[in-house]
C-alpha cells in the first residue's frame, strides 16, 4: 500500500520526513497531522484530525483503536493490560469477555474472516499472551489480518523474569508479521496505526502490540492522525504488464489450463474478477480449502477442490494440465502431494502478492507479484487482447475428459454398516437446510473435510477453517467471532467432538454476550481422522483415539449437558430420521447459542484421498480403490 | 554449495538481528557468518550475511529477508563487484626459539602482531577469507592457542553507496 509518495531510496525517508514543511507555529504535531491526512493516509479509521491532547498510554491505546475504526474487541484482562482495561470500560467499543485467550484469538480471526477488517483481541503478558499464541500461529499460517495487543510487565522488570513476564514478541517472532514491544507510551498511536497497517495490507497477517505496563500508565501527548514510518515495508499491487502479457499468450496456446484458486482471491475480495476470468479464458477452477466459496460451486467450471482430499476431477484436472494459472495459492504440500511429481506437465503462471510464495515449492514460469485483485482483471484484459489477436483456444477435449471425471467421481459416500448416521449426511443436511447465505466454520479433521466437501459454497467468506495451521479448537470461538462480525447471517460451527473439548468454554461467552451460533458436534466418539490413518496405515491399531463422547460409551462429556449448563439450547440426533428436523429446530433459535450432539458412525472415512507421501495420480476415491484412467486421452 | 554474500539494510531497532537469525534458523539457511554494524545513515545498520546456498535458495533467503518488515534493501555482492575482507586475531605459541620465525609469517601476510608474551604472540590480520585461511595454515606447525575471527565485511566497488541504489537489486 502506498504510503503517500513512493520513497526511493527508502531509508531518506527517516530522515527527512520528521516535520512539516512549514512549521510556522508551536504545535507542530496539528500541523503535521493535517498534512498527512491530506495524503493517501496508510492509517486505517476515517482519519478524523486530533490535535494534541494530554492523556495516558492506556487511553491512547484506546482512543487509537476507536480512530483506527475498530468496533469489537476479543480479550480477556490482568495484571499487565489493566490500565488499559479501564478506559476501555468508557469506549464507545465493544469488548467481549472471552474465557480463554485462545478465544480471543480465533474470534478476532472469524471476525476478520467474514469482514474482510483487521480483528483485535488482547490479552495480559505471560501466560495470557502465550495463550494466543496457537491462534496467532494460525492466523500467520492462513494470512489472516489480525493485530493482537498483550500487556508486558513495566519496562523496569523487562527481563528480570518478573510475575507474569514472557518474551511474547521472541516467543511470536516467527509467526507473526511483525510485532512491536511498546515502553514510550508517546509511540503507541503510532505504533498502533502501523499494526494495522502492516495487518491489513499486502499479504494479511497477524501483528503483536506489546506494551509494558509503565508505557499504558504514563502519560503522553496523543494526536491523530500519526505518521507511519514503515520504511522496509512496501508491497507491490500492480502486476508487472510484460509478465501479464505473457501469462495471456501462455493461457492462448494452453490446451489444458486450469485456474487454481487459493485463499488469496478471498482475501482480496477478487471473487467477482475471477469468475470474469473464468469465464472469458473457459478454463476449469479448482478452489483450495482456503478458497471455497470464492467461485462458485454451482458453477459449470468448477471442477472442485483440489488436494489429500479433494475431488477426482480437481486433483486430476492439475495433474493433467498443461498450464496451471495459479492465483493467490501457494502450493501447500496438501494440495501438491509429492512436488516432484505434481502436474509435471503444467508451465505454471504464478500471481501472488507476497514474491516469496512465487518458485518458493514449484518454479513459476510467469511470476505476477501483486494484488489479484489487480491482476485479474488485468490479465483478463491482456488475454482479451491475446484472443483478439490469435483466437480462443479449444478446450472442448479437455471440458471432455473433465467432465467425464465429474460425471464418473461425484463425492459421495457409502453408508456406514453400524447402523449409526453417516456423518457427510448430516454435514450435507445443514449445508442444505441453511444455504448457501450461511457462513460454516469447520475445526480441524474429518469434519473439516466432509464440512469442505458436501456443503455447497456459492459466494466467499462463507467458509472459515483452519486451513494452514489445523488448529483443533477453532471452530467454536471462530464462529463465535464471525456472528459478532456479521450477526444477521446464521453461522454454525460444524465441529468435531474431539475439536469440541478444546474450546467449547467459549460458548459461556456466546450464551452471556446474547452471540447465538449454532454448534453442529460430529460426534464419532473419537479424534476421527486419527482413526481414519490408524484404521489405514496403522492395521487398526486405535491407539488413543477413543474419546467415549459417542454412542454406546459413557458420554464424558454428556455434550447435551454441557451445552444446557453453558445456557445453550442442546439437542441430540442419533437417527436418519431426525437429522432434518433437528437442524430445523436450530435454525429456528436464535437468542441464544444452539449445541446440536449428532451422533454419527466412527467407521465413516474421509474419501478420495491421496494417500501422504505419494503421487497425487495414486488418489483413492475408496479404500484401495484407484479410478479407471483407461478413459484418459 | 557455493557462497553468496548479502549485503542487508535494515533499520536500526531492537530485535532486528533476532529477527534475521530467527528466519535463517526457522527457514533452515545455512548462515556462514554474519556481520552487523551501525552505517553512514542514522538509524540504518547494515549486516553483511555469507550464506552457502544454490541460486534459488539465495533467491528465496533474499525474498524471506525482504519480507521483514525492519529490512531496507539487500543487494548480493558478488566477488567481482566488491571488495569483501574478514578480520582474525590468533594466539599462537611462541617462545624465544620461535618467535622471529612466527613474526616473519606475519610480516609475508602484512599481519601485525599485537601482542607479545615469553610464550605466545597474538597476530591480527585483515584480508579475504582465503588468504586469512592460508596464514592460519603456516602458523599452525608453531601451535595456534586460540583463534577469533569476525564475520566477512563487504562493500561494493566503486562510487556507489548502497544507500543509493542497489548494485545488483537482489
Amino acid at each position: 500500500m502506498s504510503k503517500g509518495s513512493p520513497i526511493s531510496p527508502a531509508l531518506m525517508a527517516a530522515k527527512s520526513a520528521g516535520g512539516p514543511k512549514a512549521p510556522e507555529r508551536v504545535e507542530r504535531p496539528a500541523d503535521a497531522a493535517v498534512d498527512i491526512a491530506a495524503a493517501v493516509s496508510a492509517v486505517l479509521g476515517p482519519n478524523n484530525v486530533v490535535p494534541p491532547t494530554a492523556m495516558t498510554g492506556s487511553q491512547a491505546i484506546v482512543r487509537s483503536l476507536e480512530e483506527l475504526g475498530v468496533e469489537d474487541i476479543f480479550g480477556l484482562p490482568g495484571g499487565a493490560i489493566l490500565p488499559t482495561y479501564d478506559p476501555l470500560m468508557a469506549s464507545r467499543m465493544n469488548h467481549i469477555l472471552v474465557r480463554h485467550e485462545q478465544g480471543a484469538g480465533h474470534a478476532a480471526q472469524g471476525y476478520a474472516m467474514v469482514t474482510g477488517r483487521v480483528g483485535v483481541c488482547i490479552a495480559t503478558s505471560g501466560p495470557g499472551a502465550t495463550n494466543l499464541v496457537t491462534a496467532i500461529m494460525d492466523a500467520h499460517m492462513d494470512s489472516v489480518p489480525m493485530v493482537a495487543i498483550t500487556g508486558q510487565v513495566a519496562s523496569g522488570v523487562i527481563g528480570t523474569d518478573a510475575f507474569q513476564e514472557a518474551d511474547i514478541v521472541g516467543i511470536t517472532m516467527p509467526i507473526t508479521k511483525h510485532s512491536f514491544l511498546v515502553t514510550d507510551p508517546n509511540e503507541i498511536p503510532h505504533v498502533m496505526a502501523e499494526a494495522f497497517h502492516l495487518a491489513s495490507t499486502g499479504r494479511p497477517g497477524p501483528v503483536l502490540v506489546d506494551i509494558a505496563k509503565d508505557a499504558q500508565q504514563g502519560q503522553m501527548t496523543f494526536s491523530w492522525p500519526p505518521k507511519i514510518d514503515l520504511p522496509g515495508y512496501h508491497p507491490v499491487l500492480r502486476g508487472h504488464s510484460k509478465q501479464l502479457r505473457e501469462a495471456a499468450r501462455l493461457i492462448a496456446a494452453a490446451s489444458k489450463p486450469v485456474l487454481y484458486v487459493g485463499g488469496g482471491v478471498v482475501k482480496a475480495h477478487a471473487s467477482a474478477e475471477l469468475r470474469e476470468l473464468a469465464e472469458l479464458s473457459g478454463a476449469p477452477v479448482v478452489t483450495t480449502l482456503m478458497a471455497r466459496g470464492v467461485f462458485p460451486d454451482s458453477h459449470p467450471q468448477h471442477v472442485g477442490m483440489p488436494g489429500m482430499h479433494g475431488t477426482v476431477s480437481a486433483v486430476t484436472a492439475l495433474q493433467q494440465s498443461d498450464l496451471l494459472i495459479t492465483l493467490g495459492a501457494r502450493f501447500d504440500d496438501r494440495v501438491t502431494g509429492v512436488l516432484k511429481s505434481f502436474a509435471p506437465n503444467a508451465k505454471v503462471i504464478h500471481a501472488d502478492i507476497d514474491p516469496a510464495e512465487i518458485s518458493k515449492n514449484r518454479t513459476a514460469d510467469v511470476p505476477i507479484v501483486g494484488s489479484v485483485k489487480e491482476i485479474i482483471p488485468e490479465l483478463s484484459e491482456a488475454l482479451r487482447v491475446q484472443f483478439a489477436a490469435s483466437g480462443t483456444p479449444d478446450l472442448t477435449n479437455w471440458w471432455v475428459f473433465l467432465n467425464n471425471l465429474k460425471e464418473t467421481y461425484p463425492l459421495g459416500w457409502t453408508e456406514p454398516d453400524d447402523g449409526l448416521s453417516a456423518p457427510q449426511r448430516v454435514i450435507e443436511r445443514i449445508g442444505a437446510l441453511t444455504g448457501p447465505e450461511g457462513v460454516y466454520v469447520a475445526g480441524v479433521g474429518q469434519h473439516q473435510m466432509w464440512a469442505s466437501q458436501f456443503i455447497k459454497y456459492e459466494r466467499p467468506h462463507a467458509w472459515l477453517n483452519s486451513g494452514g495451521a489445523g488448529t483443533m479448537g477453532y471452530a467454536v470461538p471462530a464462529a463465535m467471532g464471525a456472528k459478532v462480525g456479521d450477526p444477521d447471517r446464521v453461522v454454525w460451527a460444524i465441529d468435531g467432538d474431539g475439536c469440541f473439548q478444546m474450546t467449547n468454554q467459549e460458548l459461556a461467552t456466546c450464551a452471556i454476550n446474547k452471540i447465538p451460533i449454532k454448534v453442529a458436534i460430529i460426534n464419532n466418539s473419537s479424534l476421527g481422522m486419527v482413526r481414519q490413518w490408524q484404521t489405514l496405515f496403522y492395521e487398526g491399531r486405535y491407539s488413543n483415539t477413543d474419546l467415549n463422547t459417542g454412542h454406546d460409551t459413557v458420554r464424558i462429556p454428556d455434550f447435551v449437558k454441557l451445552a444446557d449448563a453453558y445456557g445453550c439450547a442442546s439437542f441430540r440426533c442419533e437417527r436418519d430420521e431426525d437429522i432434518d428436523a433437528t437442524i430445523q429446530k436450530a435454525l429456528e433459535i436464535n437468542d441464544r447459542p444452539v449445541v446440536i450432539d449428532f451422533v454419527v458412525s466412527p467407521n465413516s472415512m474421509v474419501w478420495p484421498m491421496v494417500p501422504a507421501g505419494v503421487s497425487n495420480d495414486q488418489i483413492q476415491v475408496a479404500r484401495n480403490m484407484t479410478p479407471d484412467w483407461e478413459e484418459e486421452d | 554449495m557455493p557462497r553468496h554474500t548479502l549485503s542487508v539494510l535494515v533499520e536500526d531497532k531492537p530485535g532486528v538481528l533476532t529477527r534475521v537469525a530467527s528466519l535463517f534458523a526457522r527457514r533452515a539457511f545455512n548462515i556462514h557468518s554474519l556481520a552487523v554494524g551501525p552505517t553512514e545513515v542514522p538509524g540504518m545498520s547494515r549486516m553483511t550475511v555469507v550464506v552457502d546456498a544454490d541460486g534459488e535458495l539465495v533467491e528465496q533467503i533474499t525474498k524471506q529477508l525482504n519480507k521483514l518488515v525492519n529490512v531496507i534493501k539487500i543487494v548480493e555482492l558478488t566477488p567481482e563487484s566488491s571488495v569483501q575482507r574478514d578480520h582474525i586475531l590468533v594466539k599462537v605459541r611462541a617462545d624465544a626459539a620461535t618467535r622471529l620465525q612466527v613474526t616473519q609469517a606475519a610480516d609475508l601476510f602484512r599481519a601485525s602482531v599485537v601482542d607479545v608474551s615469553t610464550e605466545s604472540v597474538v597476530i591480527e590480520a585483515t584480508g579475504h577469507p582465503e588468504k586469512l585461511t592460508a596464514l592460519l595454515s603456516v602458523l599452525e606447525p608453531f601451535g595456534i592457542r586460540e583463534i577469533v575471527q569476525s564475520g566477512s565485511l563487504a562493500i561494493g566497488r566503486g562510487s556507489r553507496s548502497m544507500s543509493d541504489r542497489a548494485l545488483r537489486s537482489a
